[in-house]
Protein backbone atom coordinates (compact mmCIF):
# COMPACT_ATOMS: atom_id res chain seq x y z
CA UNK A 1 0.00 0.00 0.00
CA UNK A 2 1.18 3.40 -0.65
CA UNK A 3 1.29 5.02 2.54
CA UNK A 4 2.36 8.44 1.34
CA UNK A 5 0.03 9.22 -1.01
CA UNK A 6 -2.07 10.92 2.01
CA UNK A 7 -3.56 13.48 -0.74
CA UNK A 8 -7.13 11.80 -0.59
CA UNK A 9 -9.04 9.29 1.56
CA UNK A 10 -9.04 6.39 -1.30
CA UNK A 11 -5.78 5.45 -2.47
CA UNK A 12 -4.74 2.39 -4.34
CA UNK A 13 -3.60 -1.16 -3.21
CA UNK A 14 -1.01 -3.13 -4.19
CA UNK A 15 -3.26 -5.49 -6.73
CA UNK A 16 -4.85 -2.13 -7.69
CA UNK A 17 -8.42 -2.12 -5.64
CA UNK A 18 -9.22 1.13 -3.90
CA UNK A 19 -9.31 1.05 -0.37
CA UNK A 20 -11.17 2.93 1.50
CA UNK A 21 -9.11 4.38 4.41
CA UNK A 22 -12.08 4.90 7.69
CA UNK A 23 -9.83 7.04 9.93
CA UNK A 24 -6.28 8.27 9.90
CA UNK A 25 -3.76 9.82 12.24
CA UNK A 26 -1.35 12.27 10.44
CA UNK A 27 1.43 13.47 12.15
CA UNK A 28 -0.44 14.02 15.32
CA UNK A 29 1.02 15.40 18.09
CA UNK A 30 -0.35 16.21 21.49
CA UNK A 31 1.14 16.95 25.27
CA UNK A 32 -0.17 16.81 28.84
CA UNK A 33 1.26 20.26 29.90
CA UNK A 34 4.78 19.43 29.56
CA UNK A 35 4.58 15.76 28.96
CA UNK A 36 5.02 14.88 25.72
CA UNK A 37 2.59 12.01 25.05
CA UNK A 38 2.49 11.84 20.99
CA UNK A 39 5.63 13.34 19.06
CA UNK A 40 4.22 12.75 15.01
CA UNK A 41 2.18 9.68 15.45
CA UNK A 42 0.58 8.82 11.99
CA UNK A 43 -1.88 5.36 11.47
CA UNK A 44 -5.15 4.89 8.93
CA UNK A 45 -7.60 1.79 9.65
CA UNK A 46 -9.10 1.00 6.47
CA UNK A 47 -13.34 0.41 6.22
CA UNK A 48 -14.57 -2.62 7.95
CA UNK A 49 -10.76 -3.30 9.48
CA UNK A 50 -9.81 -4.40 12.80
CA UNK A 51 -6.42 -2.45 14.54
CA UNK A 52 -4.75 -3.23 17.38
CA UNK A 53 -2.37 -0.67 18.91
CA UNK A 54 0.22 -2.40 20.69
CA UNK A 55 2.95 -0.85 22.59
CA UNK A 56 4.58 -0.53 25.99
CA UNK A 57 2.97 0.93 28.88
CA UNK A 58 2.89 4.90 28.79
CA UNK A 59 3.80 5.23 24.63
CA UNK A 60 1.01 6.96 24.13
CA UNK A 61 -1.75 4.01 22.89
CA UNK A 62 -4.66 5.54 25.00
CA UNK A 63 -3.81 9.55 24.02
CA UNK A 64 -3.91 8.22 20.58
CA UNK A 65 -7.46 6.56 20.46
CA UNK A 66 -8.97 9.53 22.35
CA UNK A 67 -7.31 11.79 19.26
CA UNK A 68 -8.37 9.26 16.75
CA UNK A 69 -12.18 9.08 18.69
CA UNK A 70 -12.14 12.87 19.15
CA UNK A 71 -11.83 13.48 22.39
CA UNK A 72 -9.06 15.23 22.64
CA UNK A 73 -7.48 17.65 19.67
CA UNK A 74 -4.47 17.59 19.00
CA UNK A 75 -1.85 20.06 19.22
CA UNK A 76 -0.23 19.69 15.51
CA UNK A 77 -1.26 17.28 13.00
CA UNK A 78 -4.43 16.16 11.63
CA UNK A 79 -7.65 13.67 12.26
CA UNK A 80 -9.46 12.39 9.06
CA UNK A 81 -12.38 10.59 9.37
CA UNK A 82 -13.45 9.95 5.72
CA UNK A 83 -13.35 13.11 3.77
CA UNK A 84 -14.19 14.97 7.17
CA UNK A 85 -11.25 16.77 9.41
CA UNK A 86 -12.20 16.05 12.79
CA UNK A 87 -9.71 18.16 14.57
CA UNK A 88 -10.84 21.13 13.21
CA UNK A 89 -14.11 20.95 14.33
CA UNK A 90 -16.04 22.66 17.70
CA UNK A 91 -16.00 20.57 20.95
CA UNK A 92 -20.06 20.31 20.01
CA UNK A 93 -19.76 19.11 16.69
CA UNK A 94 -17.43 16.13 17.90
CA UNK A 95 -19.50 15.49 20.42
CA UNK A 96 -22.27 15.13 18.32
CA UNK A 97 -20.03 13.31 15.69
CA UNK A 98 -18.83 10.63 18.98
CA UNK A 99 -22.74 10.39 19.43
CA UNK A 100 -23.86 9.53 16.32
CA UNK A 101 -20.98 7.60 14.79
CA UNK A 102 -18.80 6.01 17.28
CA UNK A 103 -18.98 3.53 19.61
CA UNK A 104 -16.82 3.16 23.16
CA UNK A 105 -15.64 0.16 25.10
CA UNK A 106 -12.94 0.97 27.85
CA UNK A 107 -11.27 -1.49 30.18
CA UNK A 108 -13.67 -0.74 32.79
CA UNK A 109 -17.19 -1.09 31.51
CA UNK A 110 -18.20 2.37 32.97
CA UNK A 111 -21.90 1.47 32.42
CA UNK A 112 -24.33 4.21 34.31
CA UNK A 113 -25.18 2.53 37.57
CA UNK A 114 -28.17 4.31 37.86
CA UNK A 115 -29.56 2.95 34.59
CA UNK A 116 -30.78 -0.95 34.40
CA UNK A 117 -28.36 -2.89 32.10
CA UNK A 118 -31.16 -2.84 29.78
CA UNK A 119 -31.37 1.10 29.24
CA UNK A 120 -27.65 1.04 29.48
CA UNK A 121 -27.86 -0.57 26.03
CA UNK A 122 -30.41 1.37 24.75
CA UNK A 123 -28.90 4.69 26.15
CA UNK A 124 -27.39 5.49 22.93
CA UNK A 125 -30.06 5.14 20.80
CA UNK A 126 -32.39 7.11 23.32
CA UNK A 127 -29.44 9.90 23.12
CA UNK A 128 -29.80 9.84 19.54
CA UNK A 129 -33.87 10.84 19.62
CA UNK A 130 -34.98 6.84 19.32
CA UNK A 131 -38.13 6.87 21.03
CA UNK A 132 -37.89 4.50 24.12
CA UNK A 133 -40.15 2.00 22.97
CA UNK A 134 -38.37 0.58 20.17
CA UNK A 135 -34.95 1.43 21.64
CA UNK A 136 -35.74 -0.85 24.42
CA UNK A 137 -36.67 -3.56 22.36
CA UNK A 138 -33.52 -2.99 19.80
CA UNK A 139 -31.33 -3.41 23.25
CA UNK A 140 -33.03 -6.35 24.20
CA UNK A 141 -31.81 -8.18 21.02
CA UNK A 142 -28.27 -7.65 22.26
CA UNK A 143 -28.83 -9.38 25.34
CA UNK A 144 -29.57 -12.71 23.56
CA UNK A 145 -26.84 -12.33 21.06
CA UNK A 146 -24.30 -10.99 23.55
CA UNK A 147 -25.16 -14.36 26.00
CA UNK A 148 -26.98 -12.22 28.53
CA UNK A 149 -30.18 -12.65 28.29
CA UNK A 150 -32.23 -12.90 31.96
CA UNK A 151 -29.83 -9.68 33.03
CA UNK A 152 -31.58 -7.26 31.31
CA UNK A 153 -32.71 -5.39 34.66
CA UNK A 154 -29.52 -5.82 36.62
CA UNK A 155 -27.82 -2.95 37.45
CA UNK A 156 -23.82 -2.55 36.86
CA UNK A 157 -23.82 -3.33 40.72
CA UNK A 158 -25.03 -6.58 39.96
CA UNK A 159 -23.09 -8.10 36.89
CA UNK A 160 -19.74 -10.10 36.91
CA UNK A 161 -16.86 -8.06 35.27
CA UNK A 162 -17.19 -10.31 32.41
CA UNK A 163 -20.97 -9.48 31.80
CA UNK A 164 -20.64 -5.71 32.50
CA UNK A 165 -18.09 -5.61 29.37
CA UNK A 166 -20.75 -7.48 27.10
CA UNK A 167 -23.07 -5.09 28.03
CA UNK A 168 -21.23 -2.43 27.72
CA UNK A 169 -20.19 -3.67 23.75
CA UNK A 170 -23.53 -4.35 23.69
CA UNK A 171 -23.81 -0.33 24.28
CA UNK A 172 -21.12 0.53 22.40
CA UNK A 173 -22.41 -1.59 18.90
CA UNK A 174 -26.19 -0.92 19.26
CA UNK A 175 -26.46 2.20 16.96
CA UNK A 176 -24.60 0.22 14.63
CA UNK A 177 -21.68 2.85 15.06
CA UNK A 178 -19.03 3.15 11.89
CA UNK A 179 -16.47 3.28 14.29
CA UNK A 180 -15.94 1.39 16.85
CA UNK A 181 -13.14 2.86 20.11
CA UNK A 182 -12.18 -0.33 22.37
CA UNK A 183 -9.02 0.48 24.99
CA UNK A 184 -8.27 -2.52 26.46
CA UNK A 185 -11.56 -3.87 26.49
CA UNK A 186 -10.35 -7.49 28.28
CA UNK A 187 -7.35 -6.07 30.39
CA UNK A 188 -10.08 -6.43 33.45
CA UNK A 189 -11.32 -9.92 32.61
CA UNK A 190 -9.44 -13.63 32.94
CA UNK A 191 -8.22 -15.13 30.09
CA UNK A 192 -11.24 -16.92 29.24
CA UNK A 193 -13.39 -14.62 29.73
CA UNK A 194 -11.53 -12.68 27.69
CA UNK A 195 -11.54 -14.76 24.90
CA UNK A 196 -15.15 -14.58 24.93
CA UNK A 197 -15.94 -10.56 25.03
CA UNK A 198 -13.39 -10.57 21.38
CA UNK A 199 -15.10 -13.17 19.84
CA UNK A 200 -18.38 -11.33 20.10
CA UNK A 201 -16.69 -7.85 19.64
CA UNK A 202 -15.24 -9.57 15.92
CA UNK A 203 -18.28 -11.27 15.28
CA UNK A 204 -20.44 -8.39 16.24
CA UNK A 205 -18.26 -6.02 14.48
CA UNK A 206 -17.64 -8.10 11.33
CA UNK A 207 -21.83 -8.52 10.96
CA UNK A 208 -22.26 -5.06 10.80
CA UNK A 209 -19.46 -3.66 9.52
CA UNK A 210 -18.11 -1.41 12.27
CA UNK A 211 -14.59 -0.59 11.68
CA UNK A 212 -12.85 -1.30 15.21
CA UNK A 213 -9.43 0.45 16.67
CA UNK A 214 -8.13 -1.77 19.76
CA UNK A 215 -5.90 -0.80 21.84
CA UNK A 216 -3.99 -3.90 24.09
CA UNK A 217 -1.14 -4.92 25.39
CA UNK A 218 -1.63 -8.66 25.42
CA UNK A 219 -0.67 -10.37 22.16
CA UNK A 220 -3.96 -13.06 22.07
CA UNK A 221 -6.39 -9.94 22.25
CA UNK A 222 -4.44 -8.35 19.49
CA UNK A 223 -3.98 -11.35 17.33
CA UNK A 224 -8.07 -11.36 16.66
CA UNK A 225 -7.07 -8.34 14.47
CA UNK A 226 -6.44 -7.76 10.93
CA UNK A 227 -3.01 -6.33 11.38
CA UNK A 228 -1.16 -4.31 14.50
CA UNK A 229 0.08 -1.13 14.98
CA UNK A 230 3.06 -0.51 17.46
CA UNK A 231 3.39 2.60 19.30
CA UNK A 232 6.99 3.67 20.86
CA UNK A 233 7.67 6.98 22.58
CA UNK A 234 4.70 8.57 21.04
CA UNK A 235 5.20 7.24 17.53
CA UNK A 236 3.69 4.67 15.36
CA UNK A 237 5.31 1.96 13.66
CA UNK A 238 3.65 -0.12 11.40
CA UNK A 239 5.66 -2.93 10.17
CA UNK A 240 5.14 -4.30 6.54
CA UNK A 241 5.17 -7.49 5.91
CA UNK A 242 7.83 -9.96 6.32
CA UNK A 243 10.43 -10.25 3.59
CA UNK A 244 10.69 -13.89 2.25
CA UNK B 1 25.65 -20.45 12.40
CA UNK B 2 26.71 -19.41 15.78
CA UNK B 3 30.44 -19.97 14.92
CA UNK B 4 29.95 -17.78 11.61
CA UNK B 5 28.36 -15.03 13.16
CA UNK B 6 31.30 -14.86 15.49
CA UNK B 7 33.67 -14.96 12.90
CA UNK B 8 32.52 -12.37 11.52
CA UNK B 9 33.05 -9.82 13.80
CA UNK B 10 37.19 -10.68 13.24
CA UNK B 11 39.11 -13.40 12.61
CA UNK B 12 39.76 -15.61 15.49
CA UNK B 13 41.44 -19.08 16.99
CA UNK B 14 39.33 -21.59 17.45
CA UNK B 15 40.25 -21.10 20.90
CA UNK B 16 39.07 -17.89 21.05
CA UNK B 17 35.45 -18.64 19.18
CA UNK B 18 35.31 -21.72 22.21
CA UNK B 19 35.50 -19.03 24.38
CA UNK B 20 33.03 -16.43 23.28
CA UNK B 21 30.75 -19.13 22.75
CA UNK B 22 30.69 -20.63 26.17
CA UNK B 23 30.06 -17.31 27.53
CA UNK B 24 27.22 -16.00 25.01
CA UNK B 25 25.33 -19.16 24.07
CA UNK B 26 26.94 -22.38 26.52
CA UNK B 27 24.37 -21.80 28.94
CA UNK B 28 26.92 -24.09 31.16
CA UNK B 29 27.60 -26.72 28.64
CA UNK B 30 31.03 -25.76 27.94
CA UNK B 31 31.78 -26.87 24.08
CA UNK B 32 34.09 -29.93 23.81
CA UNK B 33 37.21 -28.66 21.80
CA UNK B 34 36.51 -31.55 19.24
CA UNK B 35 33.55 -30.18 18.34
CA UNK B 36 34.68 -26.66 17.91
CA UNK B 37 37.00 -28.40 15.04
CA UNK B 38 35.13 -30.36 13.57
CA UNK B 39 32.51 -27.40 12.94
CA UNK B 40 35.26 -25.32 12.01
CA UNK B 41 36.70 -27.55 9.25
CA UNK B 42 33.31 -28.40 7.96
CA UNK B 43 32.42 -24.90 7.68
CA UNK B 44 35.91 -24.68 6.09
CA UNK B 45 34.92 -27.52 3.77
CA UNK B 46 31.67 -25.69 2.67
CA UNK B 47 34.13 -22.85 1.60
CA UNK B 48 32.82 -20.37 4.51
CA UNK B 49 35.75 -19.85 6.43
CA UNK B 50 39.49 -20.26 5.36
CA UNK B 51 42.24 -20.70 7.48
CA UNK B 52 44.48 -17.48 7.09
CA UNK B 53 47.53 -18.44 8.39
CA UNK B 54 49.29 -21.11 9.97
CA UNK B 55 51.83 -19.80 12.72
CA UNK B 56 55.20 -22.08 13.20
CA UNK B 57 54.90 -24.95 15.88
CA UNK B 58 51.28 -25.60 13.95
CA UNK B 59 49.37 -27.39 16.69
CA UNK B 60 45.46 -27.07 15.95
CA UNK B 61 45.58 -23.51 17.84
CA UNK B 62 47.60 -21.91 15.58
CA UNK B 63 44.94 -21.87 12.78
CA UNK B 64 43.46 -18.15 12.70
CA UNK B 65 40.00 -18.74 10.77
CA UNK B 66 38.56 -15.82 8.50
CA UNK B 67 34.92 -15.77 7.22
CA UNK B 68 34.58 -16.00 3.29
CA UNK B 69 32.14 -13.72 1.71
CA UNK B 70 30.26 -16.89 1.14
CA UNK B 71 29.82 -17.35 4.81
CA UNK B 72 28.83 -13.51 5.53
CA UNK B 73 26.30 -13.64 3.07
CA UNK B 74 25.02 -16.67 4.96
CA UNK B 75 25.42 -15.02 8.57
CA UNK B 76 23.39 -11.72 6.80
CA UNK B 77 20.64 -13.64 5.49
CA UNK B 78 20.48 -15.67 8.79
CA UNK B 79 19.82 -12.14 10.77
CA UNK B 80 17.98 -10.79 8.57
CA UNK B 81 14.97 -13.60 9.02
CA UNK B 82 12.73 -13.56 11.55
CA UNK B 83 12.45 -17.48 12.96
CA UNK B 84 9.12 -19.64 11.90
CA UNK B 85 7.21 -19.29 15.02
CA UNK B 86 6.64 -22.33 16.83
CA UNK B 87 7.31 -23.36 20.83
CA UNK B 88 10.33 -23.33 22.02
CA UNK B 89 12.55 -21.17 20.01
CA UNK B 90 14.30 -18.77 22.60
CA UNK B 91 17.80 -20.43 22.49
CA UNK B 92 17.56 -19.42 18.52
CA UNK B 93 15.96 -15.97 19.17
CA UNK B 94 18.15 -15.22 21.85
CA UNK B 95 21.75 -16.30 19.29
CA UNK B 96 20.04 -13.67 16.83
CA UNK B 97 19.73 -11.01 19.08
CA UNK B 98 23.35 -11.52 20.65
CA UNK B 99 24.33 -11.81 17.14
CA UNK B 100 22.76 -8.70 15.92
CA UNK B 101 24.37 -6.76 18.62
CA UNK B 102 28.25 -7.97 18.83
CA UNK B 103 27.63 -7.29 14.84
CA UNK B 104 26.69 -4.03 15.32
CA UNK B 105 23.18 -4.52 13.66
CA UNK B 106 19.73 -3.04 14.94
CA UNK B 107 19.02 -6.28 17.31
CA UNK B 108 15.92 -3.75 17.30
CA UNK B 109 14.66 -4.41 13.84
CA UNK B 110 15.28 -8.17 14.19
CA UNK B 111 13.04 -7.89 17.16
CA UNK B 112 10.35 -5.82 15.40
CA UNK B 113 10.52 -8.81 12.43
CA UNK B 114 10.22 -11.39 14.52
CA UNK B 115 7.11 -9.93 16.42
CA UNK B 116 5.54 -9.57 13.59
CA UNK B 117 6.05 -13.05 12.50
CA UNK B 118 5.25 -14.28 15.55
CA UNK B 119 1.35 -11.85 15.25
CA UNK B 120 1.03 -13.28 11.83
CA UNK B 121 1.54 -16.50 13.17
CA UNK B 122 -1.43 -15.88 16.54
CA UNK B 123 -3.49 -14.76 14.48
CA UNK B 124 -3.11 -17.91 11.62
CA UNK B 125 -4.15 -19.68 15.31
CA UNK B 126 -6.78 -17.59 16.08
CA UNK B 127 -8.48 -18.01 13.34
CA UNK B 128 -8.21 -21.88 13.45
CA UNK B 129 -9.42 -21.29 16.78
CA UNK B 130 -12.81 -19.70 15.38
CA UNK B 131 -13.62 -21.86 12.89
CA UNK B 132 -12.83 -25.62 14.27
CA UNK B 133 -13.96 -27.65 16.87
CA UNK B 134 -12.95 -28.39 20.39
CA UNK B 135 -9.63 -30.15 20.05
CA UNK B 136 -8.39 -27.76 17.13
CA UNK B 137 -9.11 -24.97 19.61
CA UNK B 138 -7.09 -26.41 22.66
CA UNK B 139 -4.45 -27.33 20.09
CA UNK B 140 -3.81 -23.94 19.16
CA UNK B 141 -4.17 -22.32 22.18
CA UNK B 142 -0.89 -24.46 23.29
CA UNK B 143 0.55 -22.73 20.93
CA UNK B 144 -1.19 -19.43 20.99
CA UNK B 145 0.01 -19.52 25.06
CA UNK B 146 3.92 -20.76 23.97
CA UNK B 147 4.03 -17.71 21.49
CA UNK B 148 3.01 -15.27 24.11
CA UNK B 149 5.75 -16.58 26.04
CA UNK B 150 8.00 -15.69 23.43
CA UNK B 151 6.33 -11.92 22.66
CA UNK B 152 6.52 -11.31 26.18
CA UNK B 153 10.18 -12.30 26.50
CA UNK B 154 10.71 -10.18 22.79
CA UNK B 155 9.27 -7.13 24.50
CA UNK B 156 11.19 -7.48 28.00
CA UNK B 157 14.23 -8.07 25.58
CA UNK B 158 13.73 -5.06 23.36
CA UNK B 159 13.59 -2.89 26.65
CA UNK B 160 16.66 -4.44 27.47
CA UNK B 161 18.91 -3.82 24.36
CA UNK B 162 21.33 -1.35 25.87
CA UNK B 163 22.30 -2.86 29.24
CA UNK B 164 22.53 -6.16 26.92
CA UNK B 165 24.65 -4.39 24.06
CA UNK B 166 26.98 -3.20 26.81
CA UNK B 167 27.31 -6.90 28.50
CA UNK B 168 28.34 -8.04 24.60
CA UNK B 169 30.14 -5.01 23.38
CA UNK B 170 32.62 -4.04 25.96
N1 LIG C 1 -4.35 12.79 32.12
C1 LIG C 1 -3.03 12.82 32.02
N2 LIG C 1 -2.29 13.78 32.61
C2 LIG C 1 -0.94 13.82 32.49
N3 LIG C 1 -0.20 12.94 31.81
C3 LIG C 1 -0.87 11.94 31.19
C4 LIG C 1 -2.29 11.82 31.25
N4 LIG C 1 -2.67 10.74 30.54
C5 LIG C 1 -1.52 10.22 30.06
N5 LIG C 1 -0.44 10.94 30.43
C6 LIG C 1 0.97 10.66 30.05
O1 LIG C 1 1.05 10.57 28.64
C7 LIG C 1 1.88 9.48 28.24
C8 LIG C 1 1.09 8.51 27.38
O2 LIG C 1 0.04 7.97 28.14
P1 LIG C 1 -1.03 6.96 27.58
O3 LIG C 1 -2.11 6.83 28.60
O4 LIG C 1 -1.43 7.35 26.22
O5 LIG C 1 -0.17 5.61 27.49
P2 LIG C 1 -0.62 4.12 27.16
O6 LIG C 1 0.25 3.66 26.05
O7 LIG C 1 -2.08 4.06 26.96
O8 LIG C 1 -0.20 3.35 28.49
P3 LIG C 1 -0.92 2.10 29.24
O9 LIG C 1 -0.54 0.87 28.46
O10 LIG C 1 -0.25 2.11 30.58
O11 LIG C 1 -2.38 2.37 29.29
C9 LIG C 1 2.43 8.90 29.52
O12 LIG C 1 3.69 9.45 29.76
C10 LIG C 1 1.44 9.34 30.59
O13 LIG C 1 2.08 9.47 31.81
MG1 LIG D 1 -3.70 3.19 28.05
Amino acid sequence: MDRDDRSTARRPEKGGAAVTVALEARDVEYSFGSTPALRGASVAVEAGEILAIMGPSGSGKSTLLHCLAGILVPSAGQIHLGETRLDTMTETQRSVLRRQRFGFVFQFGQLVPELTAAENVALPLLLNGVRRAPAMREADGWFERLDLGGLQSRRSGELSGGQAQRVALARALVAKPEMLFADEPTGALDSLTGEHVMDLLVDAARGQGTTVILVTHEARVAAYADREAIVRDGRVTVLDRIPS
Amino acid sequence: MTFLGLLERHPSHGYDLKRDYDVFFGRGKPLPFGQVYSTLSRLARDGKVVISEVEPGAGPDRKRYVITDLGATEVEQWLTQPVEPEPNLQSVLFSKVVLSLMLDRSAEDYLDLQRRAHLERMRELTAVKRAGGLVDLLLADHSLYHLEADLRWIEMTAARLDALKKAVRP
